[in-house]
């Protein structure tokens, strides 16, 4: 009869289950659509891993919060997130289908003259963001495009704060040396064309 | 550009990365079918609290984790099968899709209670 109580305090329990669950939905779809599109790189697939994601989440959204001790639940919904992009590839076994559409990803407001003046700053560095390895890559997103810290991150990667702190850092500094190479590649190429002319 | 850009570099990368909103067409797609899992495993556990207060065998039986991972799994089903129509045409395919959903069904309450 112990269990029937039970069971009857799960059941009070369910329909603020769902409201909270309703709540942590609201509060990260951005975040995990951002995720999931940067990730992958196109939207197709982005939506894909979005709604597999909140299924995913829905089912196991009890016993993770019991586990999470009130520490805020965004890292293990990006870890939702990560796992399954990790099984998009593999079952594909291939790269994202399609770049980075740049016209799409500049949504945070700009005005036209921004938008003109630093899209190919924006272009060089979404591109230098794709030839990061994984890790660092996605590392790069939690931080910028969802705004986490470094201990969020640390959580939804499953690593140390202080591997964490590391590989952001060494990560921008890959990255910042990618810019800039494509920078200098970019400077030399009209010099080469230059020459071409002169032949 | 590298002057600039050691000036403010993350500045800039968090501008190239800046948040993408959903399409308000997911958001919708989303929201209806969360909505209908959490009616549904509603239902469920009402319907397995009447058939436990007959059956003393389910009593300890975990109707919250049952109902949950129930919803979850039939949402599935039922998004792919949409998805499936969707994509088959006429009366034929329409057959074929609920023969498909049937099949689909079976299999996934197998798998549900073969969990527990």
């Amino acid at each position: 009869m112990d269990e029937q109580v039970e069971e009857k305090e799960r059941k009070k329990s369910k329909a603020q289950l769902d409201a909270e669950f309703s709540d942590l939905y609201r509060a990260h779809l951005r975040d995990v659509y951002s995720y999931a599109y940067y990730r992958i790189g196109n939207h197709h697939d982005a939506e894909d891993l979005t709604e597999q994601t909140f299924l995913q989440a829905y089912r196991h959204f009890e016993r993770a919060q019991r586990e999470s001790h009130g520490r805020p639940l965004r890292p293990w919904l990006i870890r939702i997130a990560h796992n399954l992009a990790a099984n998009l590839y593999r079952d594909r076994a291939r790269k994202p289908a399609t770049p980075i559409d740049e016209s799409t990803t500049l949504t945070a407001p700009h005005t036209t003259e921004q938008l003109v003046e630093g899209r190919e700053e924006l272009t060089r560095v979404l591109g230098g963001v794709q030839r990061l390895p994984e890790d660092r890559r996605e590392a790069l997103i939690m931080r910028f495009a969802l705004g986490m810290d470094n201990r969020e991150i640390a959580r939804a990667l499953g690593r140390s704060d202080g591997a964490t702190k590391v590989l952001i850092h060494r990560a921008i500094k890959q990255l910042e040396g990618f810019v800039n190479d494509s920078d200098g590649e970019e400077r030399q190429q009209p010099e080469k064309e230059g020459e071409g002319h002169d032949e | 550009m590298s002057e600039a850009l050691g000036n403010n570099f993350e500045g800039l990368l968090r501008e190239a990365l800046a948040p993408v909103e959903p399409p308000e067409d997911l958001a919708l797609r989303l929201e209806s079918t969360l909505e209908s899992i959490t009616e549904m495993a509603a239902d469920e556990l009402q319907e397995w609290e009447l058939s436990s207060m007959r059956d003393p065998r389910n009593w300890a039986r975990p109707a919250a984790a049952l109902v949950v991972g129930g919803g979850a799994g039939v949402a599935l089903v039922l998004l792919r099968s949409r998805r499936r129509t969707h994509s088959s045409g006429g009366l034929g395919g329409a057959r074929e899709t609920a023969e498909r959903t049937v099949r689909d069904l079976r299999r996934e309450t197998r798998k549900l209670l073969g969990d527990r």
